[in-house]
Order: structure tokens, then C-alpha cells, then sequence
């Protein structure tokens, strides 16, 4: 590849990238030829840019990240307190706490239960934990995607959850990535590594607060490894602070017979992607992908959710909401990939947008690959205001203006939220539900019109 | 109670959209009043202009509501004075429970009014009771407000909202149009049992039908948008009968000289 200039922002990156090289020498060789490698991958590839072609980034504009200055490896401390009212909490859970990518045990509430290990993901490199050589990196590192190749180039610490064969798991396990309070802008690459046994089963939340006020940028990228039978439902809460990046990637490889179910709640950043590919490479395997986004002011919130069909019998369902106010720009780019063998596949992929303004943008590109000839699947996408006559019905009841739009907005939120199960999660993602109708109303010109 | 006086009005933002043409009405404390006329005569729009649809302007006359006028009140306004209006086609509406929405409209008017909310406890008790009263399914009224509801669903659902409401001035606009007469009664018991010498209803309707269920003390003919005949029960057997044709007739004729 030859190119007149250095990729976007690439020497940015340079200077953190040989220090932690050379602060890491310890590492293991595997790791360490790992880091070269993905580090010579994003070198190649750069920022992504929106140029010509570039499908994935076409209405993400990613220059003010690239004009952004982060600095590498700057941590400030936390206390628990902050924790709990940043993000969900449950004593009962076990929690594991990373702090500016270091995994933190004095602020993890970890109740020793049997047939699980969660933790450091350092010390498991360390102590080369279960299956972490082959696994760490494997699934996300080796793609030609830029945020998961810096994310590779500087794995370090981060969180290591496994769940042993047969274990099933009554209590969910959160992992919960917190920036601290730390006036410089930092970035940060989060990372955690799943591998759950065959025939176990885990509730998992991984949510990412944020008690920085500057802009932060962070790549975290998660790999779980499903194995035979297991069911793994997982949880991810993005509550960034409204001035940062955040680029998360997942990828999710399942085995026969594995259900694999993700439900997002994404608010926060100001430029937020959720990344997540899971590949059905047995027989029965199914996945369920879920979300609401909400987004306002100048945010942008992209969700790149695709899944590839490579054995037969396997069933996938992406299904999407999105309120969108203000000026904000929303995408989902939804992909289904059906390969030949794939025989006996069902897909479907719904988006659907309450846009509450004129100037909020969505871009829904729901798409089906399919190379298999007998399958079921279906897709649509919507976007739709709340309309006069809905408001004036609830107002014919005496419901004045205000509550009524805000009751609407709620109810369109309302299905998406009732898939949050774990109590704590459902109260929290209710709550932050119900501080932001208002602020989304604020921005909003389009709700009550014809 | 309601008064309605010479009351014009027309579609907001078009030219020459005139609908109702000088309408006077009466209605008293207790009383039912059928207004019925053909397809295109107006009563839907009349039922929507009392209660506030801003899909309409009024352009002369008045309408007061307890000797006060309302034309300058929002819908919510006027429900929290006691009206209500029954729709003819019900808003679909996702994610909202009609449970989780009467408590709003309650506490709405509680606010209003200046008056003390109603606990949930207090409030689940009369819901429950008018659920078992109105006959509706109870798994009905935990989903998304008339999301796949039925159109028999449906009305029982406004009457729900009407019994839990219990406002002095109901108004029912064509609630008998897509039932079967299985729901037609059920819709005109609910009003029956509601009927009182403190609360007064607004029929309106396009056949006579209802108005076999719900006997009306005033039955009126609404053609192009004004009133043209006035009577007793007996003229809703009469149009039922003839239809509307002499009406529409008479009204051509008035157009033309």
C-alpha cells in the first residue's frame, strides 16, 4: 500500500504506541508479536476518513477525533461511591471494575462463586488463564478495522470474565469500565475477553461511565467466545460524557447450539459507535441483537451490527430503536450475510427512528447478503414523528402537552426498555430514560405536526 | 351546560374550508342529544371542534361550557372542566398502557383543578373495577394503549376511559361505526349506566341503530354543516326510514334559490 502521506492522526498514536512498547517488554512473546502486528495493521490503515467508497464511514465524520489530542496512560483516581451513581450497581452482582483500562480489586465487588473467573485481564495474560493465548485478539485484531487494530496494538489490562463448563450463573456479572476524573484528555482502550464453558449460561453488562468532563476517546473492544450450548445474554450500557469518543467493537464467535442475546443503551459521547459482529459457525446457534439509541445536540450514534450465517439451522434478529432530536445524526447499518451452506437460516433486521426534529438525521441501512437459497428473512426500517392526532387523543384525556410528549416518547422507548431484566438494569436504564425525554424535548420542533 | 352559539368553523390553513355553517345548540344538565345527519354533513368535525382539535378554527360564534367560553382552552383544559370525546377511530398508541395513561389524565386534572392525586393504590382499585364493568379483557389493558386492538377492542376501551373518567359532558363520535351489535350494546350499556341527571352525552351518529339502545330526549339533523330539523326520538325512526335524501334536497334547493 502506498500512500502520498501518512494516514490521518497516525503519528498521534505513534509516540504512546513505543512507550507502552517499551514499558511492556514483560509481556509475553505471543502478545507482544500480536501488539507489532496489529500496530503495523492500523499504521496501514489510519483513521478512517470519509472518502470515496469507504462505505462503513460514509455519514460518520470522524475528523474532529482526528484533530483531537489524547494523551496515553494518564489515570486519577475514583472512589465507589462515584461508581454506583455513574452507572448500574447491584451488590448481589459480581462487578468488576476497570479503571482508565486498569482493572481496580480494591472497587470490585466480587463474591468468589464458583465456576467463575473475573477479574484482571493482565493477570490472566499473566498467568495464561484457560484459553487466553489462542482466544485474546483472535476474533478482533486480525480484521482490517482500525479501532480494533490501536485497540490490539495496546492491550494491556482490562477484564477477563470465564464461565466453566456447566456452570449456570444465577446472578449477573458486570464489568464496568469507568474514565476517571482527570481534566486531561486521555485515550483509553478498554478491553474484555469472554470465553464461557459448554452448557453454561451468564448474564453479562458491560457498561462504560464516564466522570471526565473534557473529551476522552475511547476503543474498547470486547471477544466472547461462546461455547457449545451456552447462553450468554449480554448487556452494554454507553454513558460517555457529551464531548467524547467512543468507538466500541464486539465480536462474538458461537458455537452448536449457543444463545447469544446483546441489548444496547446507548446515550452517551459525542461521536459513539457500536460495533458488533457475531458469527452462527454451528448448527442451532442463536443470536439475538437489540438496542435503543437516543441522541441529541450535535451527537452522532452509529450502530454497525452485522452477523454472518456460516453453518445452517442458525437464527438471528437484529432489532433497533432510535429517538433522534436536535441536530444529531444517527446510523444503522445493518448486515446479514447468509453463506452457502447456511441452508435453513432465519434472519430478520428491524430499525425503527422516532425523529422528534427537523434537523436530526437517520441513516438506516438495513442489508441482506444472502447465498443460500432456502431462508427466511425479512427487514425494514422506519423513521416517523410523533403525530397531532396521537397527542391530541391524549390530550382530549387531560393530559397537558408537556406529559403527553413525554409519555409518547416514552411508550416508543418502552419495548426496548422491558428487555433490560436484571432489576438494577432495568431501573437504571428507566431512569436515564426518563432524564433525557425531557432534554430530547427541549430540541425537538417536529413532535404534535401533521 | 354546553351552549353553542351561530358556530363556524373550518379546516385550519384552507381556503374556503367552511364546514359548520352557524350551529345552535342547547344541551342541559342530564340530557342526550343525538346529532345525526349524512356522510360529509359536519358531526365529526362539530365533535372535534367542542372538544379542541387543533386541525380546526373557529371562525365566528362561541361555544360555553357551564356558562364559561372555551374556544381559548387547550383539549386538556376542557377535559379537566368535564368534557370528554370518545373517538371514532382511537389512537394506536405503542408502549403506552391505558393504565399508566388514565393515571396521567387523573393527575393531570387533579393538578388543575387544584385538587389532591389520587394514590396508586386508590387508583388501581377503581381501575380494576371499571376493567370488570366495561367487560374488557384484562390482558387488553396491560398491552400498548389500542396497539392490535380490535374495533370492538377499541370502543370498549374509550368507554374504559369514559367510566374512569366520568366526565358531566360526554361526547361520542360515531363510537357505533365497525360494531357488530354485540359491541353496540356493550358500548350502549356503558353509556346507559352512566346516564345521570348531573351528566349529559352528545351522540353522534350516521344510522339509527345506536339510538335504539340509547334512547336520546333530542334528536337533531345536521346537513352542510347546520342544523335543519330538531325533534324527539321519533325522528331518528323517520330518517332511518326515508333517510336523508329530503334533508340534502332541501338543502340544494336553499343553495340554489
Amino acid at each position: 500500500m502506498t500512500l502520498a502521506s501518512p494516514p490521518a492522526a497516525v503519528e498521534k498514536f505513534s509516540a504512546a504506541y513505543k512507550s507502552h512498547a517499551a514499558d511492556s517488554a514483560s509481556s509475553p512473546e505471543w502478545l507482544k508479536s500480536r501488539r507489532q502486528q496489529a500496530w503495523s495493521t492500523f499504521s496501514e490503515l489510519g483513521l478512517p476518513t470519509k472518502r470515496r467508497g469507504n462505505e462503513l464511514w460514509k455519514y460518520t465524520n470522524l475528523q474532529p477525533l482526528a484533530a483531537a489530542d489524547f494523551e496515553y496512560g494518564v489515570t486519577g483516581s475514583v472512589t465507589l461511591d462515584q461508581i454506583k451513581a455513574a452507572g448500574p450497581w447491584d451488590d448481589a452482582w459480581n462487578t468488576v471494575v476497570v479503571v482508565d483500562g486498569n482493572f481496580h480489586a480494591e472497587l470490585s465487588n466480587l463474591h468468589g462463586t464458583a465456576g467463575l473467573t473475573a477479574g484482571s485481564l493482565a493477570e490472566a495474560i499473566a498467568e495464561g488463564t484457560g484459553n487466553i493465548e489462542q482466544q485474546l485478539g483472535s476474533l478482533a485484531g486480525s480484521e482490517e478495522y482500525a479501532f480494533t487494530a490501536l485497540s490490539t496494538a495496546f492491550i494491556d489490562d482490562g477484564a477477563y470474565v470465564a464461565v466453566a463448563d456447566g456452570t449456570e450463573l444465577g446472578q449477573p456479572v458486570q464489568v464496568i469500565f469507568v474514565t476517571s476524573d482527570n481534566a486531561a484528555s486521555r485515550a483509553s482502550y478498554p478491553r474484555l475477553l469472554v470465553d464461557t464453558g459448554a452448557n453454561s449460561s451468564v448474564v453479562l453488562i458491560e457498561t462504560y461511565v464516564n466522570l471526565a468532563d473534557s473529551a476522552q476517546f475511547s476503543a474498547p473492544v470486547v471477544e466472547v467466545f461462546a461455547g457449545e450450548g451456552s447462553s450468554v445474554h449480554h448487556y452494554r450500557v454507553q454513558m460517555e460524557n457529551e464531548s467524547s469518543f467512543h468507538l466500541g467493537t464486539t465480536r462474538v464467535a458461537q458455537l452448536g447450539n449457543t444463545d447469544f442475546t446483546s441489548t444496547s443503551f446507548a446515550v452517551g459521547a459525542s461521536i459513539a459507535r457500536n460495533d458488533i459482529h457475531t458469527l452462527l459457525d454451528a448448527p442451532g446457534a442463536t443470536c439475538t441483537l437489540h438496542g435503543l439509541y437516543m441522541t441529541n445536540g450535535d451527537q452522532q450514534q452509529d450502530q454497525e451490527i452485522s452477523t454472518t450465517h456460516a453453518k445452517p439451522g442458525c437464527t438471528s434478529d437484529q432489532f433497533y430503536k432510535g429517538i433522534l432530536s436536535g441536530k444529531s445524526t444517527a446510523v444503522f447499518s445493518g448486515k446479514v450475510i447468509v453463506e452457502r451452506d447456511a441452508q435453513k437460516s432465519e434472519a430478520g433486521q428491524k430499525d425503527l427512528n422516532l425523529l422528534l426534529s427537523r434537523g436530526a438525521e437517520i441513516y438506516a441501512k438495513p442489508s441482506l447478503e444472502i447465498y443460500a437459497d432456502d431462508v427466511v428473512a425479512a427487514h425494514g426500517a422506519t423513521a416517523g414523528h410523533v403525530d397531532r392526532d396521537t397527542l391530541f387523543y391524549l390530550q382530549s384525556r387531560g393530559v397537558d402537552e408537556e406529559a403527553a410528549k413525554a409519555i409518547l416518547v416514552r411508550g416508543f422507548a418502552e419495548e426496548m426498555l422491558n428487555e433490560f431484566k436484571p432489576e438494577a438494569l432495568n431501573e437504571f436504564v428507566e431512569k436515564i430514560t426518563d432524564e433525557r425525554i425531557p432534554i430530547l424535548l427541549a430540541e425537538s420542533d417536529t413532535i404534535g405536526t401533521a | 351546560m354546553l351552549e353553542i352559539n351561530n358556530l363556524h368553523a373550518s379546516v385550519v390553513d384552507i381556503e374556503d374550508s367552511q364546514i359548520l355553517n352557524g350551529i345552535d345548540l342547547k344541551i342541559g344538565k342530564g340530557e342526550v342529544h343525538a346529532i345525526m345527519g349524512p356522510n360529509g354533513s359536519g358531526k365529526s368535525t362539530l365533535a372535534n371542534v367542542l372538544m379542541g382539535r387543533p386541525d380546526y378554527e373557529v371562525t365566528d360564534g362561541d361555544v360555553t361550557f357551564d356558562n364559561e367560553s372555551i374556544l381559548e382552552l387547550r383539549a386538556d383544559q376542557r377535559a379537566h372542566l368535564g368534557m370528554f370525546l370518545a373517538f371514532q377511530y382511537p389512537a394506536e398508541i405503542p408502549g403506552v398502557r391505558p393504565w399508566q395513561f388514565l393515571k396521567a389524565a387523573l393527575d393531570s386534572k387533579a393538578e388543575a383543578r387544584g385538587e389532591e392525586k389520587m394514590s396508586v393504590r386508590n387508583f388501581s382499585k377503581l381501575f380494576d373495577e371499571k376493567v370488570e364493568a366495561v367487560g374488557i379483557n384484562p390482558t387488553l389493558v396491560k398491552r400498548s394503549l389500542n396497539e392490535g386492538f380490535s374495533g370492538g377492542e377499541k370502543k370498549r376501551n374509550e368507554m374504559l376511559q369514559l367510566e374512569v373518567l366520568q366526565p358531566s359532558l360526554a361526547i361520542l363520535d360515531e363510537t357505533d361505526s365497525g360494531l357488530d351489535v354485540d359491541a353496540l350494546r356493550i358500548v350502549a350499556e356503558g353509556v346507559n349506566s352512566m346516564r345521570s341527571p348531573e351528566r349529559s352525552f352528545i351522540v353522534v351518529t350516521h344510522y339509527q341503530r345506536l339510538l335504539n339502545y340509547i334512547e336520546p330526549d333530542v334528536v337533531h339533523i345536521l346537513v352542510k354543516g347546520k342544523i335543519v330539523k330538531t325533534g324527539g326520538p321519533e325522528l331518528a325512526l323517520e330518517v332511518e326510514k326515508d333517510g336523508y335524501k329530503e334533508y340534502l334536497d332541501a338543502a340544494a334547493a336553499g343553495a340554489n334559490a
